[in-house]
């Protein structure tokens, strides 16, 4: 009992604390905090027809959050995480528009070469980092912003709509290609079942394996692990390899089950808030689920504020920002507080003995 | 001539946001909420700016917003021993989403603007004139950071000791420098130099707000700085460089206008060769035989930074 109010202490002061900060912002801006919350709620899960449009988005932040559990495992900062679900949706979006047979074989195609590319975007700065020791960080932000440029060059170039060249994408692809659906459902039961898969695969792969634990021990001790006789090089560069290719399976799904096309915002700032959701999941790849729900929910959700309150859809943007800062810090604070307590009883028994 | 007056003026933002975290880094604290961090400044300084009216309040308030943000970086590594990096990237989205949040009302606004003021004599010198003295007090000041960078950190006493504290914090505060306070002052610092950077795009470069508005500044920025090895002069030497790459890409605009969007990004690819030749093992020995050529190109970071520094 004591230790199950001692574990939640930290996420319930820290919900209070967003809570809190985001009924000031919205007192500030002049909107109806009660009004606003429940609008986010109304927009997503609150109503069965929202429903869809949740899961549509949590689909792509949830891949993307299960491969950076791997390389956050692996003590790596996978930032560039948002150009390789830019690269799978353009590695899909080529198989997709060359290819032509079974529905069935090109979908799968397009899958594989999604992760195939997107895979290889993650290598980049995974070699980087392991041969020359480049911050994967640097080169990964670097290689966002090439990855939307090399899908804007696509989307008004070669891949150009018949006749007019306008950054709003490409032409849609053969609806035979879509992603499968159940009759009307926008969703696609298939994206759901992937990412499903990817969540458990990666939650057994961390807790359950030999290579899972070897990986987190490269994360916590680099040096040792390699006195230990782990390879970690290679170790590193299966870490950004498989997060590259979940997020190119995102980027697949983006592109195949969402836009139907690819269109330049294509990853939809999914990677940089699975970085988010990791954090807030403290790491542990069961927790990326539900979490990306909830973000997924108050992503979709928010849409409605500008609609009926006439205020930015990017609080739900500021809400998860203040959320995931009040845990690290709520979490931290804790943790120093039981370190002053230990310090405190140590020198209180030594005093004793002495 | 002009087109080198162009190229001086747009590289402003980056030569404040550069300069300010290569202070913060260079003390011990890496700052990544940059590019959050300038858009936020950017929303703030216009905001106040169009409000009261003043330009110099804008950048006053663009600072202060981003000395808070710099502070948090501060207070959660050093007092609660947080991972910078985490804390830095989740202020770069919420800062981002803030500045878009309460910069709604603000969009396609008409705001005041720094006024352009031609320095008396030094204006009329041929060429160099031209390009450096017929600008605004914003793009002066960049100018004035720079020159004053190099000469606090590698000039003064208290840039010694600023220095010492990024290297050997255990050196430092064994001599009785107060490392932690140190810290916390030029985080700050270099944290307002870095809202400086948003107010200079909002109120004088584009003189506006709109979503985007800063377009990865804080990114390239953060870049810059290890490319320019920690040091002012090189850091504005990458930021000038840059915004030159910049200006001959949208030369060629004319004739590929399919390539533009490639052209724009040449310059990250450029940055990650460099970085990564630097780190190579046959720089490193053309660096032996030749000091000079290493001392030029490349320099390694400040060997605290990042890490916090604990009182045992």
């Amino acid at each position: 009992m004591n230790d199950l109010v001692r574990r939640l202490r930290v996420p319930v002061v820290s919900v209070v604390l967003a809570l809190a900060a985001t009924w000031l912002l919205l007192v500030v801006v002049d909107a109806p905090p009660l009004d606003a919350l429940w609008q986010i709620w109304n927009g997503s899960l609150g109503r069965l027809s929202k429903i869809p449009d949740t899961l549509i988005a949590w689909v792509p932040l949830t891949l993307a959050a299960a491969g950076l559990i791997v390389t956050f495992q692996a003590g790596m900062w996978n930032i560039g995480v948002e150009g390789q679900i830019v690269m799978g949706a353009i590695g899909a979006a080529f198989v997709v528009r060359e290819l032509s047979g079974p529905p069935a074989v090109v979908i799968v195609a397009a899958f594989v070469v999604g992760a195939l590319f997107g895979i290889f975007w993650a290598l980049i700065p995974g070699y980087l980092r392991t041969r020359f020791g480049v911050h994967e960080i640097f080169s990964g932000v670097a290689l966002v912003f090439v990855a939307s440029a090399i899908a804007v060059y696509l989307i008004i170039g070669p891949w150009s709509r018949t006749g007019v060249a306008s950054t709003s994408g490409t032409d849609l692809f053969e609806e035979r290609y879509w992603l499968p659906t159940v009759g009307a459902d926008e969703y696609s039961w298939l994206a759901i079942l992937v990412a499903v898969a990817a969540v458990v695969a990666i939650a057994v792969l961390m807790r359950g394996t030999r290579y899972g634990l070897r990986l987190k021990a490269v994360g916590k001790n680099h040096h040792s692990a390699f006195l230990m006789g782990i390879p970690t090089n290679a170790y590193m560069l299966s870490a950004f390899a498989m997060c590259g290719a979940l997020a190119g399976i995102a980027g697949t799904v983006q592109a195949l089950g969402f836009h139907h096309k690819l269109v330049p915002s294509i990853s939809g700032n999914y990677g940089f808030l699975a970085i988010l959701v990791v954090l807030l999941a403290g790491f542990r790849a069961l927790w990326t689920a539900p979490i990306a729900l909830f973000f997924a929910a108050m992503l979709v959700g928010s849409t409605q504020l500008s609609l009926r309150l006439g205020i930015d859809s990017s609080l739900a943007g500021v809400i998860q920002g203040m959320l995931v800062l009040f845990i690290l810090v709520v979490g931290a604070w804790q943790a120093q507080r039981t370190r002053r307590l230990a310090r405190r009883a140590e020198t209180a028994t030594t005093a004793g003995g002495g | 001539m002009e087109v080198i007056a162009g190229i001086v003026a747009a590289a402003t933002p980056l030569v404040y946001a550069t300069i300010g975290e290569t202070i913060s880094e260079k003390a011990g604290v890496i700052n990544l909420s940059l590019d959050g961090s300038i858009l936020l400044s950017a929303m703030t300084g216009f905001a106040a700016a169009f409000v009261t009216d003043s330009v110099i309040i804008g950048y006053l308030a663009a600072m202060a917003v981003s000395a808070v943000i710099a502070l948090i970086v501060a207070v959660t590594s050093i007092e609660l021993r947080l991972n910078q990096i985490a804390v830095g990237f989740v202020l770069f989205l919420f800062a981002r989403q803030l500045a878009l949040f309460l910069g709604n009302s603000y969009v396609g606004v008409n705001g005041p603007k720094v006024p352009s003021w031609d320095i008396p004599l030094l204006s009329e010198i041929p060429f160099v004139g031209t390009v450096f003295f017929q600008h605004n007090i914003s793009v002066y000041g960049s100018f004035v950071v720079i020159f004053f960078a190099y000469w606090f950190i590698y000039r003064t006493r208290p840039g010694l000791v600023l220095q010492g504290v990024g290297e050997r914090p255990e050196a430092a505060f064994a001599r009785g420098v107060p490392v932690n306070r140190l810290r916390y002052l030029y985080t700050v610092v270099g944290g307002a130099m870095v809202g400086m950077a948003g107010a200079a795009v909002s109120l004088d470069q584009i003189a506006g707000w709109r979503e985007g508005l800063t377009t990865n500044v804080g990114w390239i920025a953060l870049a810059f700085v290890i490319f320019g090895g920690w040091h002012p002069y090189r850091v504005a030497l990458a930021c000038y460089l840059y915004r030159a790459l910049l200006f001959v890409a949208g030369e060629f605009q004319v004739q590929f206008p399919d390539l533009v969007q490639v052209l724009t990004q040449l310059p990250f690819l450029l940055m990650i060769l460099m970085i990564t030749v630097i780190n190579t093992e046959w720089f490193r020995r053309l660096g032996d035989r030749y000091p000079r050529w290493r001392n030029f190109l490349a320099s390694a970071a400040p060997s605290g930074s990042g890490q916090v520094f604990v009182r045992e």
